[in-house]
């Protein structure tokens, strides 16, 4: 199967390198990776690439490159998957992955990669097996407190007693010793959902994409049972109908291979028993059908005067959404045409920010509440510019190079398909301290939110 | 071994691979591999394995093959890709020879199959891309109502838009086929310049079915007067030209122009290629040409000028009074002046044969103006499924089947595949060579026995002479679908160095083909080539002039590859 593996930085520093077979190369070879791939011609891709007798087959992971090379020809799918699992197995164990969290565990890296592959076959993945042999401590970059309250990260929420769990649970180890009972046991529960839409130049919406994962971290010990209750009236299929009224509706669902799916008919409850670290339970997709509007709707005019070179954009942003709820991190991104010299802006609220970077205008409304309306004005100067021929000095249509509007903005404690968990309970609990938190956080953010000029 | 989840399946494999006992007896064999397939601990690595591991294994009968499918029914719905893909491969070649079968598992397999190519990983959505690709080729309309889920985003890496724009290419029916002209046209100015040149391509690719909206679209996009954009147009207009001679009236009257906004050579080339062969439509042809002419001597691509000299001589015939002057001027030019040998030659050659006489020149000069039978050969349209159902979920469709094709002649595995795809490659020439044909020119295939000798021919009595005198060394029957395309074969024929002496011509039945060839110890192989009027055979028969059975097993195999290739090609 796989002959070596390794992980580089993102600049190509060698951070492990473990060989499994001994029949190809040596520690070169990470350095040869890293060269074919900053030398890649643009049309190729770099996912897979050959040479001299080797495949090198590579993902990125928050930065990094984990790298397996193998000289048969297997499934791709197989080998993604597995690279996709040990980023999964050495977050869990070292917090999270990052170069200075695998630097600082490297013994702990190498005996999991040990256990995990024995002469380039996989073993197991499975975080139950594995724990019984792990015998390396994972070092953190600093104790892990409850008063540490930066900013909203993905494993934080809110809950009923309006306490935010810091970000840095995130990144705590979760498969840490078994000395291990006096810290907290917690569960964080969150349902992701990924926004893609793309709109045309005349308004009309030419596709709508919502996938959506519900995804557990689990700091329970093992042998814990939890029960996921979701809406009572959400369907799969086109054909399915529960309750009354148009309800809830996915197109697809997947679910993880441990999950006990004996309620989910009656009652879309969810069993299972949940080994220690993140696990993806469910899946789900949903194209063309929301049943609630798009959050964002943007009515651009753009006007453009050939002779003088002066392009103005008048951008208003209507956003959709409830009125109780907001958008957050709103960035439209707007690529100019070429040769863009000079920008002026009226905005219509103090806090938004918007500027001319790398042939593109990016405005910033860092706070964007549901049912308002934001306006902005951009003036700029594009002498000698290229475009669709006229008719007249002025033209309303776009000039070339004015590309489409992407939107990137994250919507917390909403869910575009308006699936939500009714309750998370744990039933069985082999040692019983203190209650567990359980922390549910419903999150929307945008995948790829195109408005064609 | 892997692990695969518990001891006992660990023992059963063992039986099963290692003890000979157990592989000669079918019975127990059978029943080893059952207990195998019904283990349930199997994580998704073992699971991986195990389907791995049953592709090697041979259903005796209908029965056990659909029982065993039965079995591992569920795997098709398990959430892990490595283990759906592994299914879906092993359901396509236990039910080879039920191709329902194999239609309706890749009916199931379109779930998962879209998911991935939706998926948050690059990688995996790239991965998953490949092998809509190579389902396309086998099933065209798989995937045409799922059309939206291809759409580029702006955020993607350059290599996925590359592949769905691919992929939207050759999904495109009669019912998507407007929004997804819209979608590409989108594309066609988007910012980066590969990209847009890669949709307008693949717009060219589609205009061989759709050619009216297609070449509008073409013809607004020259409109822009972009030059990344305008010189990817016109060689597009000269490939479709060349295939759909019905557009050729509409692409004339867009051409006007379009001289100012090329700079690069494959532009120039395409555009005085058209200039030259239907010049007589366009107007102020001689007028672009004879821009081109008065800056031949700062023209820096020789290409561009061999081009300008064959379009010149071309457009004279038709339209002799406004182009001979410029034309003396530039053979002058090329003959005396010009430092390249090859376009002097071509100059010298070309001023010669006017030497000689304007009919030779017509004769010589007026080839037809297209040739939509070429559309068959590049077309390659519904390949059955066996033939690339044992390259689903490996590396190959990954790769690309050129590219698999040159690391496999790198690594020195020789097979089949590879061997094809080379000889296939060479059929047609330049420009007009799809994508996926585009691997490395190559000569005869390597063989250590035996080599081919170019350009012996030997003439019709001769070899008469000698078929009569000879006693058939080798007869061989290879199955054989449809009509015969005589020119193909006897080009491909020629690269591999057989010459044909005498040929039937296409639609005659029975068909029949006598070809020689001759290897450097000047041992002679005589061939007939038999084809019957059921059309499902062809019978070949060998005969050498000194009896050598490896040379001539040599040359079996090379006869049969060509054959082989031409045969794929049209079914």
């Amino acid at each position: 199967m796989i002959s070596q593996f390794f992980i580089l930085s993102s600049k190509g520093d060698p951070l492990i390198y473990k060989d499994f077979r001994g029949d190809s190369g040596g520690r070169d070879v990470a350095e040869l990776f890293y060269r074919k791939l900053t030398g890649l011609p643009g049309d190729e891709s770099p996912v897979v690439m050959h040479h001299d007798d080797r495949h090198f087959i590579h993902i990125r992971h928050s930065s990094l490159y984990l790298v397996a090379t193998t000289s048969e020809n297997i499934s791709p799918f197989s080998l993604l998957e597995l690279l996709s699992r040990l980023a999964t197995l050495l977050g869990d164990y070292c917090g999270s992955l990052s170069e200075g969290t695998i630097s600082r565990n490297v013994a702990l890296v190498y005996e999991i990669l040990d256990e995990v592959l024995d002469y380039g076959y996989v073993q197991t993945t499975s975080t139950e097996m594995l724990r019984n042999f792990i015998q390396t401590e994972a070092v953190v970059s600093k104790p892990f407190s409850l008063f540490d309250l930066s900013s909203v990260g993905l494993f934080g929420a809110e809950t009923q007693q309006s306490k935010v769990a810091p970000s840095s649970a995130a990144s705590r180890p979760v498969l840490s010793s078994r000395s291990d009972q006096s810290q907290k046991n917690e569960v964080f529960l969150d349902v992701v959902e990924r926004l893609s839409v793309l709109i045309a130049s005349n308004g009309s919406l030419l596709k709508v994409d919502v996938q959506g994962e519900i995804r557990l971290k689990s700091f329970l010990p093992s042998g814990s049972e939890m029960r996921i209750g979701l809406t009572e009236e959400f369907c799969v299929g086109k054909s399915e109908l529960r309750g009354y009224g148009p309800g809830i509706r996915v197109d697809e669902v997947s679910f993880h291979s441990s999950v006990n799916l004996d309620e989910f008919e009656s009652h879309r409850i969810l069993r299972l028993q949940p080994p220690q670290g993140e696990l993806t339970v469910m899946r789900y997709q949903l194209s063309d059908d929301l049943p609630s509007p798009l959050p964002f709707r943007l009515f651009p005019s753009v006007q453009w005067d050939r002779g003088s070179g002066r392009l103005q954009v008048y951008l208003k942003l209507r956003c959709d959404l409830p009125p109780k709820s907001q958008a957050l991190n709103v960035r439209l991104h707007l690529p100019l045409p070429r040769g863009v010299v000079s920008l002026s802006q009226e905005l219509s609220s103090p806090e938004q920010k918007a500027e001319l970077g790398e042939g593109a205008l990016r405005w910033d409304l860092p706070r964007v509440q549901g049912g308002s309306q934001l306006s902005g004005l951009f003036q700029m100067d594009v002498p000698g510019l290229p475009g669709p021929p006229s008719h007249g000095p002025s033209t309303s249509a776009p000039p070339l190079g004015l590309g489409p509007a992407s939107l990137s903005f994250e919507l917390p404690r909403h869910t575009c398909s308006g699936l939500q968990v009714r309750f998370l309970r744990l039933s069985f609990r082999p040692c019983s301290n203190a209650n567990p938190h359980k922390w549910v956080r419903h999150l929307s953010h945008s995948d790829a939110y195109v408005i064609r000029i | 071994m892997p692990y695969l989840g518990s001891e006992d399946v660990v023992k059963e494999l063992k039986k099963a691979l290692c003890n000979p006992h157990i592989q000669a007896d079918r019975l127990r064999y059978r029943n080893v591999i059952q207990r195998v397939i019904r283990m349930s601990k199997l994580d998704q690595w073992g699971q991986a394995e195990v389907l791995n591991f049953l592709l090697r294994y041979q259903p005796r009968s209908e029965e056990e093959l659909f029982d065993i499918l039965n079995l591992l029914d569920s795997f098709l719905k398990s959430s892990s890709p490595g283990v759906v893909m592994g299914a879906t491969k092993l359901f396509l070649i236990l039910a080879k020879k039920f191709p329902h079968v194999q239609t309706d598992v890749l009916v199931r397999v379109k779930g998962p199959l879209l998911a991935a190519c939706s998926s948050e990983s690059r990688e995996l959505c790239f991965a998953a891309l490949c092998h809509v690709r190579q389902i396309l080729h086998s099933l065209p309309g798989h995937f045409s109502s799922h059309y939206k889920k291809f759409f580029c985003s702006y955020s993607e890496p350059h290599y996925i838009k590359l592949q769905k724009v691919e992929v939207l290419c050759e999904l495109v029916n009669d019912e998507n086929v407007q929004q997804v002209l819209e979608e590409l046209r989108g594309y066609c100015t988007d910012v980066s310049a590969d990209f847009a040149q890669a949709a307008i391509f693949a717009i060219g690719g589609i205009a061989r079915t759709y050619t009216d909206q297609c070449v509008q679209i073409l013809t607004e996009l020259l409109g822009l007067r972009q030059e990344h954009i305008t010189t990817v147009v016109v060689q597009t207009f000269r490939d479709l030209v060349w295939l759909c001679p019905q557009c050729t009236e509409a692409v004339c009257q867009a051409l006007p122009g379009c001289e100012e906004n090329i700079q690069d050579s494959e532009g120039k080339q395409a555009l005085i290629w058209l200039l030259g062969v239907h010049g007589e439509r366009i107007p102020n042809a001689p007028y672009i040409l004879e821009d081109f002419v008065e800056n031949v001597k700062s023209e820096t691509f020789p290409a561009v000028k061999m081009e300008l000299l064959t379009a010149l001589v071309r457009l004279f015939l038709s339209r002799p009074a406004e182009c001979q002057d410029m034309l003396g001027r530039l053979l002058y030019y090329c003959i005396e002046e010009e430092k390249n040998m090859a376009v002097r030659d071509r100059g010298l050659f070309y001023y010669r044969l006017l030497l000689v006489g304007i009919d030779e020149v017509k004769r010589i000069l007026c080839s037809p103006k297209s040739d939509p039978s070429l559309g068959l050969l590049e077309d390659q349209a519904e390949r059955p499924v066996n033939s690339w159902a044992s390259d689903f979920n490996t590396l190959v469709p990954v790769y690309g089947k050129a590219r698999w094709a040159t690391i496999s002649k790198c690594v020195g595995a020789e097979h089949g595949g590879s061997e094809r795809s080379h000889t296939a490659s060479f059929a047609v020439s330049g420009h007009l060579i799809s994508e996926e044909n585009k691997g490395r020119v190559q000569e005869a295939p390597d063989s250590e026995t035996l080599m081919l000798v170019p350009n012996c021919q030997l003439t019709a009595e001769y070899f008469e002479k000698t078929w009569l005198s000879l006693e058939v060394a080798h007869q061989q029957v290879l199955p054989w679908q449809g009509e015969v395309h005589p020119d193909t074969l006897q080009m491909a024929l020629q690269v591999v160095n057989i010459q044909t002496i005498a040929m039937s011509r296409a639609g005659s039945q029975p068909w029949k083909a006598y070809l020689s060839a001759q290897d450097d110890t000047g041992c002679l192989f005589l061939t007939e080539l038999l084809l019957e009027s059921e059309n499902s055979e062809m019978q070949i028969s060998v005969k050498q002039s000194e009896a050598r059975t490896e040379t001539l097993n040599s040359f079996m195999s090379v006869l049969e590859t060509v054959i082989g290739t031409i045969g794929d090609i049209k079914s």
